[in-house]
């Protein structure tokens, strides 16, 4: 999922200094998931938006809306109606959503309430860890399962580097050093044999390098519109 | 000749070979660079310019490498793959040979995060290993990635730095063989203190072969004071100092350390050079250029080899 | 917006009480005949893991000066660790409240068991003290941010107008 977390109050309401009527927008989706942008969060903004202003004395009006997904359009026509009116929109979801209300419910301003984090897993309460960096052409089939790309502090393809110590990245004690997962998962799978070959360099050109990337699936359309 | 460098042609006659290293300064004064690096003339085969290392910014290498050929000592230019993509890496090796340099060193290269830069963009856009076959098809080949020919070959003598002490232990043989596979001359390793482990990991080597494909240098740096050795004890991720010399600095009177830290190095020296597989040392006096002349002599390392 | 005086100001404090132990503690204290502040309203949560830090922010914003959530001994809770919950629910809120512009130790946790009349006692009287030294909530008296960076931008300014001018 995609892991967020909430900007410090302080920015947001730096955001929000001239707007009068404020929509707190959340998303039900990853951001609920990792109890950064859900519908409790959204609620949890606005109370204390609501506290702040008093407090500053600014005259705002907050309001709240939760859509299913803000990444899709169809979720968000269910909160068209709570965005009509406003001036300003807080969107709680990812960097996708963000942008994806802008672009539909324009000329209204949006802004972030949460800063776009990680692609990871929730792997303890609380705990959150990147797993994927979505470089658009998957090397995991020849690493064990464990993303050198995303979980080795210098994207290394071809086994860690010499500040790999007791199982830990150099960079950070409590990160596990990629490599090592890796040759422990390989040696397990009985595959060290394919770690003695050199990985040759990688193409970055399906990942963010090669320009904003987009995937267009012509199965998927009906098909009347292909004609 | 590969390359024609000084350093290869060490190797090629069978002497056992001296490098030294140098750091640049953080600033844009030539007289440093000379300065550190006049103690080194006459007493290595070839110094090691450092590229911006613990990610510090300072004069880059190819600068420094320049001023130490006109010094007439040989560079060895290190290249680390943190801040350059391969367009500016394959670029800076063109105009590193135009300037004369011919041995340079392969490095992934210290993460960001412990310099003066914190907050920069690292780049990673290919791996050390990877370097390797890049330097090495621009000189078999004369070709840059993606096949495109180069206008005039840089032939450079390709090194690359392989740490015995970094984890996984049974992998770092294998990582080695990697960096043959890739295509490099020479190896350098980390700092040496725990002899019983390199005595290991040079038996694995040669047991797959590998110092008759590299010549393989033993990486030696002598320890100043108590501090520094607690220091590269504990606070350098990928070196150990075993206890007993931290017991042996600590045994001698707080002035004698220094002559203390020489003649272990000296030793050790004389002890890898007894090792299978060794062809060469690689001597790291980090801020302690001024020393290395005294080492050099002590160890039975001097007069250097002529080769031309 | 009551405009409440110093001088006659007497807190209101607000507490969430597990009913199997803070709240039976409250009763016991009354039957003991144990003496504590009168002002103090609690609202009987069923385990303080029901509480979040909504319901707290509300409370302030309704105009409490101190809100403090009582639950049950460490191992004790009936929903297994419901005041383990709340117990770190609330340095999020005081992280919340500074952010807002109100005092980070006008929210407090505290573990007080059934048969501790004594204890709920002093909890009561020690939220009851802090909110008096604290003063009243600003949301309730229209003031101004008392805690945290609006707070210090607040008397960062202030102190620049008057350097600027003594400067003049």
């Amino acid at each position: 999922m995609i892991v967020g977390d909430r900007k410090p109050l302080e920015e947001i309401i730096g955001f929000i200094e001239d707007a009068r009527n404020v929509l707190v927008a959340g998303c039900g989706t990853c951001v609920a998931v990792c109890m950064a942008g859900g519908e409790k969060e959204v609620q949890m903004l606005a109370q204390e938006l609501r506290m702040a202003s008093r407090l500053r004395s600014m005259e705002i009006e907050v309001s709240e809306a939760t859509a299913q997904r803000q990444c899709d359009k169809e979720y968000l026509e269910t909160i068209k109606n709570a965005v009509a009116g406003k001036d300003l929109v807080i969107s709680m979801a990812c960097g996708i959503g963000v942008q994806h209300m802008a672009e539909r419910f324009a000329p209204v301003r949006v802004v972030p309430g949460i800063n776009t984090d990680f692609l990871g897993v929730n792997w303890d309460i609380g705990e959150w860890k990147e797993y994927c960096q979505n470089c658009g052409d998957c090397v995991l089939a020849r690493t064990g399962g464990i993303c050198p790309v995303t979980r080795c502090s210098k994207s290394l393809l071809n086994g860690p580097c010499g500040g790999s110590a007791n199982g830990k990245c150099e960079v950070n004690p409590d990160t596990d050093c990629a490599w090592q997962l890796i040759y422990d998962r390989m040696k397990a799978l009985g595959r060290l044999d394919k770690l003695a070959e050199v990985e040759p360099v990688k193409s970055w050109k399906k990942s963010r390098d090669g320009g904003p990337r987009r995937l267009s699936r012509n199965d998927m359309k009906p098909a009347e519109d292909k004609a | 000749m590969k390359s024609g460098s000084n350093l290869e042609k060490v190797f090629a006659k069978g002497e056992f070979a001296l490098t030294g290293e140098c750091g640049p300064p953080r600033g844009a004064d030539a007289e440093k660079v000379k300065e550190k690096a006049q103690h080194l003339v006459g007493y290595v085969d070839a110094v090691n310019v450092t590229d911006n290392q613990t990610s510090i910014v300072r004069m880059s290498s190819i600068g420094a490498s320049r001023i130490l050929l006109d010094m007439g000592l040989e560079p060895v230019m290190q290249m680390v793959c943190r801040d350059r993509n391969r367009i500016a890496m394959q670029s800076d090796i063109f105009g590193a040979y135009a300037l004369g340099i011919r041995n340079m060193l392969c490095l992934s290269g210290d993460h960001q995060t412990f310099g003066n830069q914190q907050d920069s963009k690292n780049v990673y856009d290919i791996d050390s290993i990877q370097l390797i076959n890049v330097v090495h098809t621009m000189r078999e080949q004369g070709k840059i990635l993606g096949g495109d020919e180069c206008d005039g070959n840089p032939k450079m003598f390709i090194g690359a730095a392989a740490n015995p002490f970094g984890d996984p232990f049974d992998f770092r043989p294998i990582r080695l063989a990697k960096k043959v596979k890739a295509g490099v001359d020479f190896i350098q390793t980390q700092c040496i203190y725990n002899m019983a482990k390199f005595r290991e990991y040079m038996k694995r080597a040669v047991d797959m072969g590998l110092h008759e494909k590299c010549h393989i240098m033993a990486g030696i740096t002598p320890l100043k004071s108590l501090p520094m050795a607690k220091y590269m004890a504990t606070k350098v991720s990928g070196i150990e100092v075993p206890e007993e010399i931290l017991k042996r600095l600590e045994g001698v009177d707080k002035k004698e350390r220094a002559k203390e830290g020489i003649r272990i190095a000296i030793e050790q020296i004389q002890e890898v050079r007894q090792i299978e597989g060794v062809a060469g040392v690689h001597l790291m006096a980090i801020e302690w250029e001024h020393k290395v002349p005294e080492i050099v002599k002590e160890a039975g390392l001097y007069p250097r080899p002529k080769v031309d | 917006m009551n405009d409440v005086k110093t001088d006659d100001y007497e807190p209101k404090v607000i507490a969430f009480a597990c009913e199997f132990c803070s709240y039976t503690a409250a009763d016991l204290a009354g039957s003991m005949r144990l003496r504590y502040p009168a002002n103090v309203r609690i609202i009987k949560v069923p385990c303080t893991g029901r509480t979040d830090a909504i319901m707290l922010l509300k409370a302030f914003e309704a105009g409490a000066d101190a809100v403090f959530v009582s639950g049950c001994q460490p191992g004790d809770c009936h929903f297994l660790k419901g005041n383990y919950r709340a117990k770190a629910m609330v340095p999020g809120v005081k992280k919340m409240l500074e952010e807002i512009g109100l005092h980070p130790d006008r929210v407090e946790f505290f573990h007080v068991a059934a048969s501790e009349a004594q204890k709920w006692v002093e909890v009561v009287t020690q939220m009851n003290d802090r909110a008096r030294r604290l003063g009243p909530n600003p949301l309730r008296t229209g003031g101004k941010p008392e805690y945290g960076p609006a707070a210090q931008k607040k008397e960062q300014e202030q102190s620049d107008k008057q350097g600027a001018a003594a400067g003049a």
